[in-house]
C-alpha cells in the first residue's frame, strides 16, 4: 500500500498523468467532432502518424515550432477533406474509407520521411517544446511541478477542449453540428446544408487529431519513429464512447487513462519483475476493451452515425 | 449535358470485374508521383517491379509465397464483411494461429507427418477462429462495437506474443534472440518445389478459396451469411439464427486468419517471432476489398498485392526508392476500390439538357 501512496504522493506521477493524456485529449476531442456530425473516423490512426511526422519534419526543415504545429494540423484536414469527400459527398462506407485513410496516411507519412532522410541511422533530434514558466503557479510547491509545468500543446489541448464544449452548446453552430449527427433531415428543413456540416466537422475534427501526433514528435519526444502512435488512435476511438460523446466526460476519460498508465509505468518500476513488462504494456488496450464493454449498453451514439446522407432524402 | 445518378439493382461481374482491375491500376499510376518525388523514373520503377514480382522462377516463388498468407487472411475478411462483420483483427488472429501451431507442434505430439500437420493447421484454425468468437459474443452481449475491439486486440496479441518469446517459449538455442522454440521436422509443411520458398500454404489456400466459394454459393450457411449480411432484420425475421450465423462466421474468419499463422510458422520460418507477420493481417482487408469479397477474387487480389510487395522490394534495392512505395499502392488501391463502389451502385448518365421555347 506504501508504495500505492508513494506514487499518488509524488508530483512527477501527476504531471506524467496529464502529459500522457495529452496526445488522447486531442484525439478523443478529433473523433468526438466527426462523431457527433454523424461520420465516424477510422482514419485516427494513420492521422495521427501524418501530424506526428508532418510537424516534426517542417520544424527539422527549418519551421519553427508553431510553424511545425500548423502544417501538422494542415496534414490532419488534408485526410480529413480525403475522408469527408469519399464519405460524405460519395456516401461510401466510413469503415472502409478510415481503415484506407489510416493505412494511407501511414504509407505516405513512412515514405517521406524515408525519401526525406534516406541515410540516417538514428532519427534525427529537433528542440522540441519545452515545460511552460507560469509565473506564479508554477513555482507553488506540489502543485506547480504537478500540474503547471506542462509544454504549450498540453494548455493548447486544455484550450481546445473549453473551445469545443462552448461551440458545441452555446453556439447554433455547435447545435447544428449535433443535429447533423443526430437528425440531419431536420438541419437540412432549417435550410443548411448537412454535406457542409458534416465535411466541415471531419475536417476540424481530423486537424485536431493530427495535433495529437505533433505532441508526440514535439513535446514528449524529439524526433520521429516508425510505429510509435502504437495504437493511440484507437484507443481514442474508445474514449469518444467511453466520453458518451461530451468534451467533458473525453477529458476526465483521458486523463484516467493517463494517471493509469503513468501509475503502471511507476508501479512496474517499483515492484520490479513480479510479472513480464508486457503484462502492463497490454494494460492500456485492454483497459479501452473493458471501458467499452462497461458502457456498450448504456451507449447513447449519434443517432445518424455512420449514416451517408443525400440531398432532399426522405425518410 | 448534365450529370444525373441512377441507382443500379445490380452490378454485372464483368463490371465488378472491371472496378477492380481499374483501382489496381489506378493505384499503381498514382505512385508514379512518389517515385517521381523520391527521383526514380516511374517506367524503370514499374519495370523493375514487374520483373521482381515474376522475373523469374524464384520472382515467381517468392511472389506465390508472399502470396499464401494474404490468401487466408483476405478470405479472413472476405467471409466476414460479407456477414458485416467488421472483423478488422485478422493480425492478432494470425499470431494466435502461428502460437497454437508451435505449442501443439515444438515436440508435445510426437506424430508422423500426416497426422502431425493436419492437427497443427486445426490447433492454428481453431485459436485464430477462438480470437474472434469472442469479440462476437462480446458484441452479442454487451453490443460492444467488434471494429474497435478487433483493433485493439491486435496490440494485445502481439504483446502476448513477445512475452511468451521472451518467456516460457523462448528458444535457448537462439543466441539470444527473442524467437520461439523451433517445430519439430514433422509439422513442418513441406516445399511445393526444391530451392524454392513456396510451400504447401499455398494448396491449403486456394482449397480454402473454393471451399468458401462452394459454401457462400451452394450451402445452407452460404446463404444465411448473406442474408444476414444484407439485412440483419430481414434475416431474423425469415427465421434465421442470426446470432448463431455470426458465430460460425467469426469462427470460420478468424480461423483462416490463424491458418495464415500456421502456414508462416510451418511453412516458412519454422519458428515463431514478433515479426513473423509485415501486417498480413491489415493486407487482408485490401485483398477482401480489391476482391470484392469474392472467394476466387481474393486469391487473384492477394497474388496482385503480393506482387506489389515483392516488386517493390527488389524495385527499391535496385533504385534506392524506399519500399513503402507498396504500402502506398495498397492504400491507395482500397481507397480506388471504394470509390469504384461507387460505380457499382449508381449508373452515372450524361444527359443533354432540353432547351426550353
Amino acid at each position: 500500500m506504501d508504495v500505492i501512496f508513494d506514487i499518488l504522493g509524488s508530483a512527477n506521477f501527476w504531471a506524467a498523468a496529464i502529459r500522457i493524456a495529452t496526445p488522447l485529449i486531442f484525439g478523443v476531442l478529433g473523433a468526438l467532432i466527426c462523431e457527433r456530425a454523424g461520420v465516424l473516423n477510422l482514419g485516427i490512426e494513420g492521422i495521427f502518424v501524418a501530424g506526428a511526422m508532418a510537424g516534426w519534419l517542417a520544424v527539422y526543415l527549418g519551421a519553427g515550432l508553431w510553424g511545425g504545429v500548423l502544417v501538422s494540423a494542415l496534414a490532419g484536414a488534408l485526410f480529413g477533406l480525403l475522408h469527408a469527400f469519399l464519405t460524405v459527398i460519395l456516401g461510401l462506407s466510413q469503415h472502409v474509407s478510415g481503415i484506407g485513410i489510416t493505412l494511407l496516411a501511414t504509407s505516405v507519412s513512412y515514405f517521406t520521411y524515408r525519401t526525406a532522410l534516406p541515410d540516417v541511422t538514428s532519427p534525427p533530434r529537433i528542440a522540441a517544446f519545452q515545460p511552460l514558466n507560469i509565473p506564479g503557479l508554477s513555482d507553488l510547491p506540489f502543485f506547480g511541478p504537478a500540474l503547471f509545468q506542462q509544454t504549450p500543446l498540453t494548455f493548447l489541448a486544455l484550450v481546445f477542449v473549453a473551445l469545443v464544449a462552448l461551440v458545441l452548446y452555446r453556439t447554433p453552430l455547435g447545435l447544428a453540428i449535433r443535429a447533423v449527427g443526430d437528425n440531419p433531415a431536420s438541419v437540412e428543413a432549417q435550410g443548411l446544408s448537412v454535406v457542409g456540416l458534416r465535411i466541415g466537422a471531419v475536417v476540424v475534427g481530423s486537424a485536431l487529431m493530427a495535433l495529437g501526433g505533433a505532441f508526440l514528435t514535439m513535446s514528449a519526444f524529439d524526433a520521429f519513429f516508425f510505429g510509435m502512435v502504437n495504437g493511440r488512435g484507437w484507443i481514442c476511438i474508445a474514449l469518444v464512447v467511453f466520453a458518451s460523446w461530451q468534451p467533458g466526460k473525453a477529458l476526465l476519460g483521458a486523463l484516467l487513462f493517463g494517471a493509469f498508465d503513468a501509475f503502471q509505468i511507476r508501479l512496474q518500476a517499483q515492484i520490479g519483475q513480479v510479472v513480464p513488462g508486457q503484462v502492463f504494456l497490454m494494460l492500456p488496450y485492454l483497459l479501452s476493451i473493458v471501458a467499452l464493454i462497461l458502457v456498450a449498453r448504456r451507449a447513447d451514439y449519434p443517432r445518424a452515425l455512420l449514416q451517408p446522407w443525400t440531398k432532399g432524402q426522405r425518410h | 449535358m448534365s450529370l444525373r445518378l441512377e441507382p443500379r439493382d445490380n452490378a454485372s461481374v464483368g463490371l465488378k470485374l472491371g472496378v477492380s482491375l481499374a483501382a489496381g491500376l489506378i493505384a499503381l499510376l498514382l505512385v508514379a508521383i512518389p517515385v517521381l518525388f523520391a527521383g526514380g523514373s516511374p517506367l524503370n520503377a514499374y519495370g523493375l517491379m514487374l520483373q521482381g514480382a515474376f522475373g523469374s522462377m524464384f520472382a515467381l516463388s517468392e511472389t506465390l509465397n508472399r502470396a499464401t498468407p494474404l490468401i487466408l487472411t483476405g478470405l479472413a475478411c472476405a467471409v466476414a464483411f460479407r456477414a458485416k462483420l467488421w472483423n478488422i483483427g485478422a493480425e492478432g488472429q494470425l499470431y494466435i494461429g502461428a502460437l497454437a501451431a508451435v505449442c501443439v507442434g515444438s515436440g508435445l505430439l510426437q506424430l508422423p507427418p500426416a497426422l502431425m500437420i493436419p492437427t497443427v493447421m486445426i490447433a492454428g484454425f481453431l485459436a485464430g477462429g477462438l480470437m474472434m468468437v469472442i469479440p462476437t459474443i462480446i458484441k452479442q452481449r454487451f453490443g460492444a462495437d467488434e471494429v474497435v475491439i478487433t483493433l485493439l486486440l491486435n496490440f494485445v496479441v502481439i504483446l502476448f506474443i513477445q512475452m511468451l518469446i521472451e518467456g516460457v517459449l523462448k528458444d535457448p538455442m537462439a543466441l539470444g534472440w527473442p524467437q520461439s522454440v523451433p517445430l519439430i521436422a514433422e509439422a513442418k509443411l513441406p516445399k511445393l518445389l526444391p530451392r524454392l520458398r513456396m510451400h504447401w500454404g499455398l494448396i491449403v489456400g486456394l482449397v480454402a478459396a473454393l471451399i468458401l466459394w462452394l459454401m457462400v454459393r451452394k450451402t445452407v450457411l452460404g446463404f444465411e451469411i448473406r442474408a444476414v449480411g444484407e439485412n440483419k432484420a430481414a434475416a431474423r425475421f425469415a427465421g434465421i439464427p442470426v446470432d448463431a450465423t455470426m458465430l460460425k462466421v467469426a469462427l470460420i474468419s478468424g480461423g483462416l486468419a490463424g491458418l495464415a499463422g500456421v502456414g508462416e510458422v510451418a511453412g516458412v520460418k519454422g519458428y515463431l517471432s514478433s515479426d513473423l507477420s509485415p501486417g498480413f493481417g491489415y493486407s487482408g482487408i485490401v485483398v477482401a476489398m480489391l476482391a470484392g469479397l469474392s472467394p476466387i477474387g481474393t486469391v487473384i487480389a492477394a497474388v496482385f498485392v503480393a506482387a506489389v510487395f515483392v516488386g517493390a522490394d527488389s524495385m527499391s534495392r535496385a533504385t534506392g526508392i524506399s519500399s513503402y512505395i507498396a504500402d502506398l499502392v495498397v492504400a491507395l488501391s482500397l481507397l480506388c476500390v471504394l470509390v469504384g463502389s461507387f460505380f457499382l451502385r449508381f449508373r452515372v448518365k450524361f444527359e443533354r439538357r432540353q432547351v426550353e421555347a
